[in-house]
């Protein structure tokens, strides 16, 4: 039972964080209509693309004297993350275009 | 007060750091502006803008003001190294980004949805000979991390080969006790790897067991689902991304990860929830119902004959009617025939014909997707209406035409409680004067149901692919004066 407690103290910055994050996504998406469920879906998974900044790090801080089976998993994760982030934005753009054209 | 801010992280501080965690607020800033402007049609664009905006300043503060914990910027030979793999995956995303068909789109989120699972699971896989196993939190944020990312990437590869049409539907009733194993097992070795006092080290071999387990349950899970259920698993495995990203967030006790992993996460669940209950179905009677041909063999099958109705009786009753709705399916989105539909709707226009589409909330292979294939086509949004709004004047409607959907008009679900769709809302079809039904053949709908609409005295058909049949059409309506 202690455990928990020291693990929350530990955490409480980020559990703070987390928990009210939770709220703020179901709030901020709650009214959508299901005209944007597509568009909305595919805007959220580039966001969760942010997996980008830990590639960054992870390879920012790797030897890269040499070619080493870490490095290129790393290389392989920042250009997997890449593919989700700017494929994502681009295609999402590329629908609510469509929307855009028609209203006029 | 430095002194304070910057021990409690572990950090000095430095103006370099404080920018650089600036920049992650601003960026966890928009991403929240970001998604509250994509979910309304006015400020859809610019809310993806915003987004993007932010994802691409912390990917520069971080690549120019990241130091790890000895104080060491990034190599600028590691520079380079991050900005080709950067470049690589940019070209790539963007050409696919613009070559994919708009009728493609489910599978193609399903991907990069993969691809961000992957980065998650290889990053945490990468992190873990660092992790402190003692450390409750760092260990179980990279066992996560490592689970959820693979099980993100193997199912979503999986759903898209299904959606593409490389895959099929494996249903059988063993299928969810083997994945309530393999989840007891990912549950059980986990608790192992934090309970037995072992350095990561002396673990790598769990961890690649942990690897292969979670990626075989990504399959196992998404494996049996199908049919109309599809676009909630993509939603689905579109949350465990960002729950993913979240982990690695905590690896590296980076805000901008774990706000913009969460807030995926959260918005994710809630589409989740609001898919379900558009088809009138819970989230767990989804995952471990299998749903499709195996539940249908209860119930009597509908009886007679399917009726077939010429090129030019069609054209001719079309013309001829007041009001005509449209109810576009999956079958309209593969045949690419949303162009055409919206010429046969103009011409029919021309003939004082009041033509609207009835659009369903999950019809296609993602909700919102008709939406999207219809303004493509150009269709005039004033056109389209809601299911819950087509249904009350339907009854006064002339013709309905069925183009390529199937489950979506099923009246099982209203008259046969023992249907495997019983209970999800259907656009009222079987209430119009006429039916006409366009049908690439005589075979069962996606969900592998019978459905009794295609035997209703009042519905003829015609069958073929819906573009040529659209097209036919088209010209037989044309050519009548």
């Amino acid at each position: 039972m202690e455990q928990i407690f020291v693990f929350f103290f530990t955490y409480r910055e980020a559990i703070f964080i987390i928990a009210l994050s939770v709220f703020l996504g179901i709030e901020v998406i709650s009214n959508v209509p299901s005209v944007l469920h597509t568009p909305l879906m595919s805007g959220a998974n580039a966001i969760s693309g942010v997996i980008i900044i830990g590639g960054i790090i992870l390879v920012g801080h790797a030897d890269a004297s040499k070619v080493s089976l870490e490095l290129i998993l790393g290389i392989l994760a920042i250009i997997f993350a890449t593919l989700n982030v700017v494929g994502g934005f681009v295609v999402t753009d590329r629908m609510l275009e469509m929307f855009k054209k028609k209203k006029k | 007060m430095d002194q304070v801010i910057g021990s409690l992280n572990g950090v000095d501080f430095t103006l370099g750091g404080a920018l650089l965690e600036l920049s992650y607020l601003l960026a966890a800033l928009l991403f929240v502006v970001g998604l509250r402007l994509l979910s309304h049609p006015e400020t859809a664009r610019k809310g993806n803008f915003y987004a993007a905006a932010g994802m691409f300043l912390a990917m520069v503060t971080t690549l120019l003001l990241h130091k790890d914990s000895q104080g060491e910027a990034i190599p600028l030979a590691n520079v380079w190294i991050i900005l080709a793999a950067l470049g690589v995956g940019t070209v790539l995303g963007w050409v696919m980004a613009l070559r994919i068909q708009m009728t493609a789109m489910p599978q193609m989120v399903s991907f990069y949805n993969a691809t961000g699972g992957a980065a998650s699971a290889l990053v945490a896989m990468l992190e873990f000979p660092n992790t402190d196993m003692g450390n409750v939190g760092s260990a179980l944020a990279t066992l996560l991390g490592l689970i959820v990312g693979s099980v993100a990437f193997s199912g979503s590869m999986l759903a898209y080969g299904k959606l593409d049409g490389k895959v099929g539907d494996t249903v059988s009733g063993w299928m969810k006790y083997l994945n309530l194993l393999l989840l007891l097992v990912v549950v059980g070795l986990s608790a192992y790897m934090m309970a037995s006092g072992q350095t990561a080290g002396e673990l790598s071999w769990a961890l690649y067991l942990l690897l292969g387990i979670s990626l075989v349950y990504g399959i196992t899970f998404v494996m049996p689902i199908g049919g109309a259920d599809m676009p909630v698993v993509i939603s689905l495995l579109n949350s465990l991304t960002g729950i993913a990203a979240t982990m690695a967030g905590f690896i590296y006790s980076n805000q901008a990860m774990i706000l913009g992993g969460i807030l995926v996460g959260a918005a994710g669940t809630i589409l989740t929830v609001l898919m379900c209950n558009a088809m009138n179905r819970s989230l767990l009677n989804v995952i471990l119902g299998a749903f499709g041909g195996a539940g249908a063999s209860a119930g009597t099958g509908p009886e007679g004959d399917m009726k077939e109705i010429s090129m030019s009786d069609a054209a001719i009753l079309l013309s001829y009617s007041k009001s005509v709705v449209i109810v576009p399916g999956y079958g309209l989105a593969v045949a690419q025939a949303q162009h055409v539909c919206h010429e046969l709707d103009m011409l029919l226009a021309d003939k004082g014909v009041q033509v609207k589409y009835a659009i369903h909330p999950v019809a296609g292979r993602m909700p919102g997707h008709m939406n999207v294939l219809l303004a493509e086509a150009d269709v005039p949004y004033s056109q389209l209406v809601e299911m819950d709004d087509i249904n009350t004047e339907i009854a006064n409607t002339d013709v309905v035409v069925v183009i390529g959907a199937n489950d979506v008009v099923n009246p099982a679900a209203i008259n046969n409680p023992g249907s495997p769709i019983a209970g999800m809302p259907i656009i009222n079809a079987h209430f119009a004067r006429n039916i006409i039904v366009m049908k690439r053949g005589r075979g069962k709908g996606y969900a592998g149901i019978e459905n009794e609409l295609f035997f209703d005295p009042k519905t003829r058909l015609l069958f073929g692919n819906a573009k040529d049949t659209l097209q036919k059409l088209a010209s037989e309506v044309k050519s009548l004066h």
